[in-house]
């Protein structure tokens, strides 16, 4: 079966004037959609084709022969998530017990959005910024192009795209101020203590 | 001389410190930290290779992305005067010599100030065609303009993320395209580059957006030939650096 581009969880101006209507319609419409074209042609009348998602991530991983289908399906899976992770009227207050794991694990929340931010300047060209879970600890990391956590046995809590197509619109060079923004004013936390939750 | 200059200027200046470059009657101005490395100002106006490519994305392109590379670059050989005093092009042909506390830097912001140099020179509002010994070259490697155009612009849509296509050219004049991701360069495995296009999305998202194809294709518009014929010659010269 085809996979599916998932709709937007909430209006395309919900995320204004932090991430503008304009920015979430080409970013879903358009860049995701196409993802998700490119994975169906790619995998159509393979073995891949009825696995899923998930199994095509970790399956295609490092395999040269299948870095396209890589590149689309951890797309795909990216940002999905990642429009689960916004919602209208973000950031704020970090629910009690994620909050507790960030104090211990990352030094307190400025410190986490400091590592988060700078995990998401130096990802150099393309790219996504993270919060995950690796052993029972939170850490942040960061992963070129497609790649993701999922690849590296760590589960995903937070992720920011990084691509300037997610920012260029609105914030052009200036990326930081775009990083400061989805954390800040963008980030769903419930659903990232949902993640957590769930394992 | 010029590396004796470089490095007393490097003595001299101490900490980074910034200056203003300005951009002659236009009034634009660009943060530069002092160093060996410097920020050409365009050999045009910003509007002059519109609607092919807008003023305000060559103005953000040239005055902010390239100028953070110059920056970056400048601040990355700041303790490493051996490094400042090498040309660029050597540099990147010894990535793999560099200190590793600034070896990723000068990869990225070495080889984002080489390749913008580069892409700023071989456009303009001059168009024309390729002539002489660049076309001959072009039928010869290439299969000629249109197939050249066409292989290219396959590439630069294959690239994903952020990347540069190539031609390169040897000292016998022969040419070939390559593909590069980020800001890496031929330059890097001591080739010389004729000419590229940079297929990051800062280079074309506020006029095409998810359109990669249609930047490709418009871009052709505004490459100058008579710089492309220029490095050409330089390059079986002997003299083309970055
Ligand atoms: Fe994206
Ligand atoms: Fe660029």
């Amino acid at each position: 079966m085809a996979f599916e581009l998932p709709p937007l969880p909430y209006a395309y101006d919900a995320l204004d004037p932090y991430m503008s209507a304009q920015t979430l319609q080409f970013h879903h419409d358009k860049h995701h959609q196409a993802y998700v074209t490119a994975l169906n042609n790619l995998i159509k009348d393979t073995p891949l084709a009825d696995k899923p998602l998930e199994e095509i991530v970790k399956a295609s991983y490092g395999d040269p022969s299948k870095q396209a289908i890589f590149n689309n399906a951890g797309q795909h899976w990216n940002h999905t998530l990642f429009w689960q992770m916004m919602k209208k009227g973000g950031g704020g207050s970090i629910p009690g017990e994620l909050e507790t794991k960030i104090n211990e694990d990352l030094g307190g929340v400025d410190k986490f959005k400091e590592a988060f931010t700078q995990a998401g300047l130096t990802q150099f060209g393309s790219g996504w910024a993270w919060l995950v879970v690796d052993g029972g600890k939170l850490k942040v990391t960061k992963t070129p192009n497609g790649e993701n956590p999922l690849v590296h046995g760590q589960t995903v809590l937070l992720g920011c795209d990084v691509w300037e197509h997610s920012y260029y619109l609105d914030y052009q060079n200036r990326r930081a101020d775009y990083l400061k923004a989805y954390l800040d004013n963008m980030v769903n936390w419930e659903f990232v203590a949902e993640l957590m939750h769930k394992g | 001389m010029l590396m004796m200059g470089r490095r007393g200027f490097l003595a001299a200046a101490g900490a980074v410190s910034v200056v203003t470059m300005m951009d002659r009657g236009i009034g634009r101005a660009w943060a530069q930290a002092t160093g060996p490395f410097k920020l050409d100002p365009l050999g045009y106006a910003t509007s002059a290779l519109e609607p092919h490519i807008d003023a305000k994305t060559m103005e953000i392109h040239h005055d902010k992305h390239h100028a953070t590379y110059v920056t970056n670059l400048n601040a990355a050989v700041k303790d490493h005067s051996q490094v400042a005093s090498m040309p660029l092009q050597d540099i990147l042909a010894k990535l793999g010599e560099m200190p590793d506390a600034v070896r990723t830097t000068i990869r990225n912001s070495g080889g984002g100030h080489a390749n913008h140099t580069m892409f700023w020179q071989i456009m303009g509002p001059g168009g024309g065609a390729p002539t002489g010994d660049l076309k001959a070259a072009i039928d010869r490697d290439l299969g000629g303009v249109d197939a050249m155009k066409e292989t290219f612009n396959g590439a630069g849509a294959r690239v994903f993320g952020s990347g540069w296509v190539f031609v390169t050219v040897d000292k016998q004049g022969k040419l070939a395209l390559e593909s590069k991701p980020n800001q890496d360069t031929p330059l890097m495995e001591g080739k010389r580059v004729l000419m590229g296009n940079d297929v990051w999305e800062h280079a074309y998202y506020l006029t095409y957006q998810n359109r990669r194809p249609d930047y490709l294709k418009a871009w052709w518009n505004t490459v100058d030939w008579s710089k492309v014929g220029e490095r050409y010659a330089a390059a079986k010269a002997g003299t083309l650096t970055i």
